[in-house]
């Protein structure tokens, strides 16, 4: 399987060490022609209205866009989960997303910096043990669809969701060291999701 | 299930976060508005560029929280300001008006001339300038989670920037190749915690994000210092200094993020109209240059 990350900006060496650790080799993808070359992909922490507005300009949306309603798995961490979410709330005007993921995310959901904090929380579908999540300026899930599953929560805000291919959390796995979350999305997400499409 | 905030991680977990984008000074809503359409990852909130700071002289002092909160309501971007270096009062002001990032600036008039921001003591991240590896390490030392080579502010030259780069990464490049035990002495020389010198040998990198600022004015300038080793860009007067403000500002971030794509760097470098017009650093005398404030 090849993984591509999303490379226009944000965390993305991070979560190519996170996926190296899992033992895939990840391509970067800034281009149209990069993203032919993956079969999944990943999009980073960063700013998302940053992210969104240069995979506009540089052709990335709507291929993107045409990818996951073709079944392309992706998973998305913080401005990942923006970019992945069909609608967004407190959103920069005319802020664009690629979609595909029935939720409602609302930005900075969790206050700005001085509220941006680290948790152990629990993600109950496969990874027994508690996760170190950080959460900078992080958003929330304000609202799912059908089909859409909670993985895990804080103060009752949801903040890992899932559908069939599509994976997003609000915090930021790569950030610690602990690929469980990398390795749930290759192995529970990603390769099912790949071999149903074959 | 217990939540903490303003660990170590999460300061430096913010910076990584800007990586590769552009972060741009702002003196009001309206530039803001420019810049966050610009697809910039941040902004600066400041009084005055640096470009004016020099023109005008004076003391240069934090900005009016006023200006600061319009600006916050104006953008969903995170919001920096600056505090004079020393000066612990502007910061725990700045921190109580919730901005994303404190800059402690050489470009402002510093408030101490030996101690800088005991950064520690605060929930929000300090960015600090650095023109070497020791001084990088030292303000790291003092709680920084961001680090950006100072460059010359409010120049337009990019010479100052290109040094600092080239000293940091060849000083770091120096350590990786050292015996474990000269480290003791390196750190001597670098006037540094041990401790970080060791951590910079091993990983052959800074152990926070590194920034590059000071006269940063056209898109190559910033593909230059991404190509450098930086993982992004401040950038001062340069853009509300030029022509046009808004296709400048965009056109640094499209080469920031393209910086090894000539060609992208090309045809964002076209039709930009006149950049700022600039100072070279060889002109300005000694006592007016903003580097070598900061120890």
């Amino acid at each position: 399987m090849k993984v591509g990350v999303l490379a226009l900006q944000g965390d993305v060496r991070e979560h190519v060490s996170a996926l190296i650790a899992c033992g895939i080799n990840p391509v970067h993808v800034r281009r149209p022609s990069e993203l032919v070359e993956v079969d999944a992909l990943i999009l980073p922490g960063g700013e998302s209205t940053t992210i969104a507005q240069l995979a506009e300009i540089f052709g990335l949306l709507d291929p993107i866009k045409s990818r996951i309603a073709a079944g392309m798995p992706v998973y998305g961490s913080c401005a990942g989960m923006i970019l992945l979410a069909d609608s967004i709330l407190d959103a920069k005007d005319g802020q664009k997303t690629f979609g595909g993921l029935d939720i409602t995310v609302r930005r900075n959901a969790f206050g700005r910096q001085v509220d941006s904090f680290e948790s152990d929380i629990t993600f109950d579908d496969g990874c027994p043990d508690l996760i170190k999540a950080v959460f900078i300026r992080a958003p929330w899930v304000e609202n799912i669809g059908p089909g859409v599953k909670v993985l895990a929560s804080v103060d009752s805000h949801p903040v890992a969701v899932r559908s069939a291919h599509l994976l997003a959390t609000s915090f930021h796995p790569e950030l610690t060291g602990d690929h469980r979350i990398h390795r749930y999305f290759i192995e529970e997400v990603a390769k099912p999701a790949l071999e149903k499409v074959k | 299930m217990s939540e903490v905030k303003g660990t170590g991680r999460v300061k430096r977990g913010m910076a990584e976060m800007l990586k590769g984008g552009v972060i741009m000074d702002v003196v009001n809503a309206e530039q803001a508005k420019i810049a966050e359409d610009a697809g910039a990852v941040a902004v600066m909130a400041l009084e005055r560029v640096p470009a004016d700071i020099r023109a005008q002289g004076g003391v240069a002092r934090m900005s009016d929280p006023d200006m600061i909160e319009k600006i916050q309501a104006a953008v969903s971007i995170p919001v920096m300001a600056k505090a004079r270096i020393g000066h612990f009062v502007e910061a725990q002001v700045l921190q109580s008006l919730n901005v994303d990032y404190i800059d402690e600036s050489e470009v402002l008039t510093p408030a101490d001339y030996e101690n800088h921001i005991d950064k520690w003591d605060f929930t929000i991240p300090f960015v600090c300038g650095a023109t070497n590896l020791g001084e990088a390490l030292r303000r790291i030392n003092e709680g920084a989670a961001m680090i950006r080579s100072k460059g010359e502010a409010g120049t337009g030259d990019v010479s100052n920037a290109m040094q600092h780069m080239r000293k940091i990464g060849g000083e770091i490049r120096r350590l990786s190749s050292m015996r474990e035990d000269e480290l003791y002495v390196a750190a001597k020389e670098l006037q540094a915690p041990y401790e970080l010198v060791k951590e910079v040998a091993q990983t052959g990198k800074l152990p926070v994000v590194l920034f590059t600022a000071g006269g940063i004015a056209t898109p190559a300038d910033a593909a230059l210092m991404m190509a450098m080793g930086a993982d992004g860009v401040f950038i001062g007067s340069g853009i509300f200094k030029s022509g046009n403000p808004a296709q400048r500002a965009a056109a640094c971030v499209k080469a920031t993020t393209f910086w090894n794509d000539a060609k992208v760097v090309a045809d964002a470098s076209r039709g930009l109209g006149e950049a700022m017009v600039g100072i070279n650093v060889a002109d300005l005398p000694a006592p007016h240059r903003l580097a070598d404030r900061g120890w």
